[in-house]
């Protein structure tokens, strides 16, 4: 806070120094950042906006009419309530055990907590195959616990889990590092119980961060491919998730319809992207 | 604080450790426990396998070259953010995160769209001129360049704010060209968040499964990268050789993972 506060005065006297110059010389773009920011738009554009805008222009080829046709399509449209219904009960799995788990990593350090901060991480690194693959060897047909989900519903639900584990964790662990405990302390030398306290004054301060995972663990259940591929067995309207819908398209050299459900996708990405956006300036507003 | 209950904290604990074990570290473990089944074997057999050292050899390529392309962009992008004014900057700012919540089926798909000699916007005069994406390691290079590209962006842009501009005015002042002024001042500013970028970036493109798989066509012996070969050893009951691979690819993304926790709280101190 105090480095952002002092940080203006100082600008001030620089600008006031070099009055004679043109403005800002560093900040404003001179030859050489221009042509840094020609050729970064132009390989971004390559690379991410030109392809992206292809799926919207290729979903729309066939009007509203083809574009309703695909997505009312019965397997399509079990798919897609597939996909946002296990995506809705992770997200609200995550909500409450990555806060559990993040709290449990910063309030109560014990040993070994050390691995955890890295087993926590692991399904970000972890190849999605890969992760299908270790699944399968603990809830699959071999099962050491008896657990047999392959091909089945929770399969679904137990991929999603994994890969979306990280999120809220790690959204919410570093607001609850910075926590004032002064404010906590107060609460509860005022005589409100423990649970109290946490209602009415931790958990305010970590919805922001709880809302932020929240919805990019959403965002990344509802895109999830590779970690169900072999645990899910893709059995159409049964454990087909949206991303396989659109490969099955994809392979039956059905662009349009794959499309379709792409740009469906990409709306609740971009979606996402702006609610975190808001949820971002709201917290720094408030400082 | 809050005064947890001795008992409450250790229930939390056992739930916690109980749900990270069930869910992560058991079956993660049970790959490596799978590999070595025969002692060694499997492995060697999957090294002695030319299809597999293809593979291998294909994905770090790929992982390399796209690596190396988001270092650049990367670094590019996060210093036209922080330290310029342009028109469209904030759109561009949430852009650059949109490769994070799309499906990697999408990313495929899109490339295809565009790149795809048939009949994609770029893709016949691309292959006129000789240049084949799709099906090929360009389009493989292109799809893993898009997944990760905010990785190393979202490290370096949070320390350039926090360093400011400070330094950079006085080494401007005092005469370093601005090509200077950022390889001596700025670049070593964000080493740290630079290498934690391009670890992050490396294990997420190592992995990449769902994009490639579309762009590239799975050819055997030639557009088959570690992953896709995981899953056609896995469903063509070459077991082995699928834990073999995915024994490998989980090592490297376990050692990126405690090289980046390693590294990071040195940076905060």
């Amino acid at each position: 806070m105090s480095q952002a506060t002092s940080a203006l005065p100082r600008e001030d006297a620089g600008r006031a120094v070099r009055e004679h110059r043109p403005a800002r010389s560093v900040n404003a773009l001179g030859r050489g950042s221009a042509l840094a920011l020609g050729t970064s738009l132009i390989w971004f554009s390559l690379l991410v906006l030109i392809p992206l805008a292809a799926v919207v222009v290729q979903a729309t080829t066939g009007g509203w009419s083809g574009f309703w046709h695909t997505l009312t399509n019965p397997q399509t449209l079990s798919a897609l309530k597939l996909t946002v219904g296990e995506s809705l009960l992770v997200t609200a799995l995550n909500v409450v055990m990555g806060t559990t788990i993040a709290w449990v990593l910063v309030r109560d350090r014990f040993p070994g907590a050390a691995i955890l901060d890295v087993v926590i991480d692991l399904p970000f690194a972890l190849p999605t195959i890969v992760a299908g693959l270790v699944l399968l060897l603990l809830y699959g047909p071999r099962s050491p616990l008896g657990i047999d989900v392959a091909n089945a519903r929770p399969a679904v639900f137990l991929a999603l889990a994994f890969v979306t584990l990280p999120f809220v964790v790690r959204t919410t662990q570093p607001v609850l590092e910075e926590l004032d405990r002064d404010v906590e302390e107060a609460a509860s030398s005022l005589g409100a119980s423990s649970a109290t306290t946490f209602r009415r004054v931790i958990l305010p301060s970590l919805v922001p961060a709880i809302a932020a995972g929240a919805a990019l663990s959403f965002a990344r259940a509802i895109s999830e491919y590779g970690s169900l591929v072999l645990l899910s067995g893709n059995r159409p309207f049964k454990t087909e998730v949206a991303s396989v819908r659109i490969i099955g398209y994809i392979e039956g050299d059905n662009l349009a319809a794959a499309s379709v459900i792409a740009s469906v996708l990409l709306v609740v990405a971009l979606v996402v992207i702006v609610v975190l956006d808001l949820i971002q300036r709201r917290v720094s507003r408030r400082g | 604080m809050v005064r947890t209950s001795p008992l409450l904290r250790l229930v939390l604990r056992t739930v916690v450790v109980g749900y990270l074990v069930l869910l992560v570290a058991w079956p993660v473990s049970l790959v490596a426990t799978h590999t070595f089944d025969d002692g060694f074997s499997a492995l060697s057999k999957a090294f002695a396998d030319p299809e597999v050292i293809h593979a291998l050899k294909l994905t770090a390529v790929v992982a390399l070259s796209s690596v190396a392309i988001n270092l650049v962009f990367g670094v590019t992008i996060s210093l036209l953010l922080v330290r310029y004014e342009f028109p469209g900057k904030r759109l561009l700012s949430a852009l650059v995160d949109v490769p994070l919540s799309v499906s990697p089926v999408v990313v495929g798909l899109a490339l295809l769209l565009v790149y795809n000699p048939r009949s994609g916007w770029l893709g016949p005069a691309l292959a006129d001129a000789g240049v084949q994406v799709i099906f090929s390691t360009p389009g493989m290079v292109l799809a893993t360049t898009f997944v990760a590209l905010p990785l190393v962006i979202r490290e370096v842009v949070p320390v350039l704010e926090e360093i400011g501009d400070d330094q950079e005015w006085a080494a401007r002042s005092l005469g370093a060209s601005s090509f200077q002024t950022l390889r001596r001042i700025t670049l070593p500013g964000v080493k740290w968040a630079l290498v934690y970028g391009v670890v992050l970036a490396l294990a997420r493109s190592l992995g990449e499964y769902g994009a490639v798989k579309v762009v590239s066509g799975n050819v055997v012996g030639s557009t088959q990268t570690a992953t896709l070969l995981v899953d056609q050893r896995y469903q063509n009951f070459d077991q082995p050789t699928a834990y073999a691979i995915s024994f490998l690819l989980a090592v490297a993304s376990v050692v990126c993972i405690v090289i980046v926790s390693v590294l990071r709280p040195k940076q905060e101190a």
